[in-house]
């Protein structure tokens, strides 16, 4: 489902452009299989963030091989890798709705993107501003959303297309332990119904309650895979 | 499903990235340019078609030693001509000019009077040459009749006026090429401009799987409209400055041309229409072009 074998990745130089930086990740290897969930940990600044854009195909590695849900990304043609993003969930760390968009717009984005008749739209929308309960919010600009609801937001347009793979970049920064602890109860659920899940946090206390294998880099390396 | 919320028409936040006014104003710019270069050409066209009519059908025939007798010794070699003329069907309102207007013509050169001078002068005949063919023909019955007689059309007048014509539709098929390069040009900018000030809002689009032809549209869309609207804008301006020039040009120009519409001609009527079309296939072209080129930067 994915694939990691050695993967180095290095980011261009802003200042020196030609140059790259230091790697942030070396020679990476794992495997998380259909249907598995997986913590993602290690101390800030050691590669987790960089580690989930090369599953969701927002950066290239330097060297080693990517499969994402079955799909080798090395030189996969771009209509073929936006296909295949369609079909990954994504948490951002910092949310990233669209600003000039309301919460019901931004949770039906992924969905107008792959054409789907708005009638379809429409309901999954509803059904899943339900789930995360901001069915009352629909028509508020993410300017008007406390950061727990833009949280929440991101992740119900992460899922509302029923992804195969979802990926959450510290899905529960923002929210207090209740909120927390009912997004992991979301994902969770996701998870038992068949989408592999990653989730990258801090959170031990959240970690501790939900049980699961854990990937653990620091410095740029894979130091726990289990 | 009446009740169905609208998808919103511009959920690239395009229509502040990508101002109403400035490339509108500047396509606009490029348009009024545009109608002014065609114009010009489709004038000079006009002009030298006009002209070159008049030099070509003019003949100019010179008799020398006009009183001596001709070939035949029939008549005065002036009379054999004049009658000779008067029975070819082409060759219509003949006349001779009189003394004082040969004088006239040859005073710059020979003084007020150049009879005074005692030079042997030709006599000389004007007409119209109405025949479809060259002057061949009647060059050749003439010289035979009356040795030594010279038939002159405006050939040379014609050659040069038609050299003038095409140099002038260079330069405005120049302008014009010059016009479509800013054009896209502008466009790019605005374009990249648009991308810019964008850029956080496509990255998430692009990585929620949309297609880079679909991003693309998007943006083309949008500045195909502004194109359209600055193009249409500019032309129109553009017709009362060319209906005004039209008016000045008006004792030069075919006198058909007074009664047409604003006195423009009718192929620059049927060009000026095209300046949206192609302000807008440029436009669209260019950003198309553009935003796919950067997409081409995302992973």
């Amino acid at each position: 489902m994915v694939l990691f074998e050695d993967v180095w990745l290095t980011y261009r130089h802003a200042a020196h452009p030609g140059a790259n930086t230091p790697e942030v990740l070396r020679g990476i290897s794992f495997e998380i299989p259909e249907g598995g969930m997986r913590w993602l940990t290690g101390p800030s600044g050691a590669g987790k963030t960089s580690l989930l854009k090369l599953i969701y195909l927002s950066e290239h590695p330097a060297r080693g091989h990517i499969e994402v849900l079955g799909t080798p990304v090395a030189k996969i043609a771009r209509n073929q890798a936006s296909l295949l993003r369609r079909r990954i969930g994504v948490v951002y760390q910092d949310f990233r709705l669209l600003p000039q968009l309301n919460a019901y717009d931004n949770i039906a984005l992924p969905m107008r993107l792959a054409h789907r008749s708005e009638t379809n739209i429409h309901a999954d929308v509803l059904e899943i501003m339900k789930w995360v309960g901001l069915s009352h919010r629909s028509q508020a600009l993410p300017f008007e959303l406390s950061g727990g609801e833009q949280q929440r937001i991101a992740i119900a347009r992460a899922v509302v297309s029923r992804p195969k793979l979802l990926i959450a970049d510290e899905p529960t920064g923002n929210l207090d332990d209740d909120q927390a602890q009912r997004v992991m109860l979301l994902l969770t659920a996701l998870n038992k119904l068949g989408t592999t899940v990653i989730v990258a946090t801090h959170n031990t206390t959240l970690m501790q309650r939900h049980p699961a294998p854990a990937l653990r880099i620091e410095s740029g390396r894979l130091v726990q895979d289990g | 499903m009446a009740n169905l919320p609208h998808p919103p028409a511009d959920f690239l936040g395009l229509r502040t990235a990508l101002s109403d006014r400035l490339l509108p104003l500047l396509v606009g710019a490029m348009a009024f340019l545009a109608a002014l270069g065609i114009a010009g050409a489709e004038a000079s066209a006009s002009l030298a078609a006009h002209w070159q009519q008049d030099a070509a059908a003019a003949l100019t025939i010179q008799v020398p030693d006009p009183q001596a007798q001709d070939a035949g010794n029939d008549a005065t070699r002036l009379a054999a001509v004049l009658g000779a003329l008067k029975t070819v069907p082409a060759a219509m309102n003949v006349a001779q000019l009189s003394p004082a207007a040969v004088n006239q013509l040859l005073s710059p050169w020979l003084g007020t009077d150049p009879a005074d001078l005692g030079l042997p002068l030709p006599a000389v005949i004007t007409a119209h040459w109405a025949g479809a063919g060259g002057v061949g023909a009647l060059r050749a019955a003439l010289q035979k009749l009356s040795p030594g007689t010279l038939v002159d059309t405006g050939a040379l007048w014609t050659g040069r006026v038609a050299a003038l014509t095409t140099s002038l539709q260079a330069c405005a098929a120049a302008v014009l090429i010059i016009v479509a390069l800013i054009g896209a040009a502008v466009v790019s900018v605005a374009t990249h401009a648009g991308l810019a000030q964008r850029r956080e809002t496509i990255v998430i689009v692009h990585e929620l799987g949309a297609f880079d032809g679909d991003i693309a549209s998007l943006i083309a869309r949008r500045i195909l409209r502004l194109t359209v609207t600055g193009a249409l804008t500019g032309t129109a301006l553009a017709l009362p400055v060319l209906a005004w020039l039209a008016r000045l040009a008006a004792p030069f120009a075919a006198p058909s041309l007074s009664t047409a519409l604003l006195g423009l001609p009718a192929p620059l009527w049927a060009a000026l229409p095209a300046l949206p079309v192609l302000a807008a296939f440029i436009g669209w072209g260019t950003a198309q072009l553009t935003v796919r080129g950067w997409l081409r930067t995302l992973p």
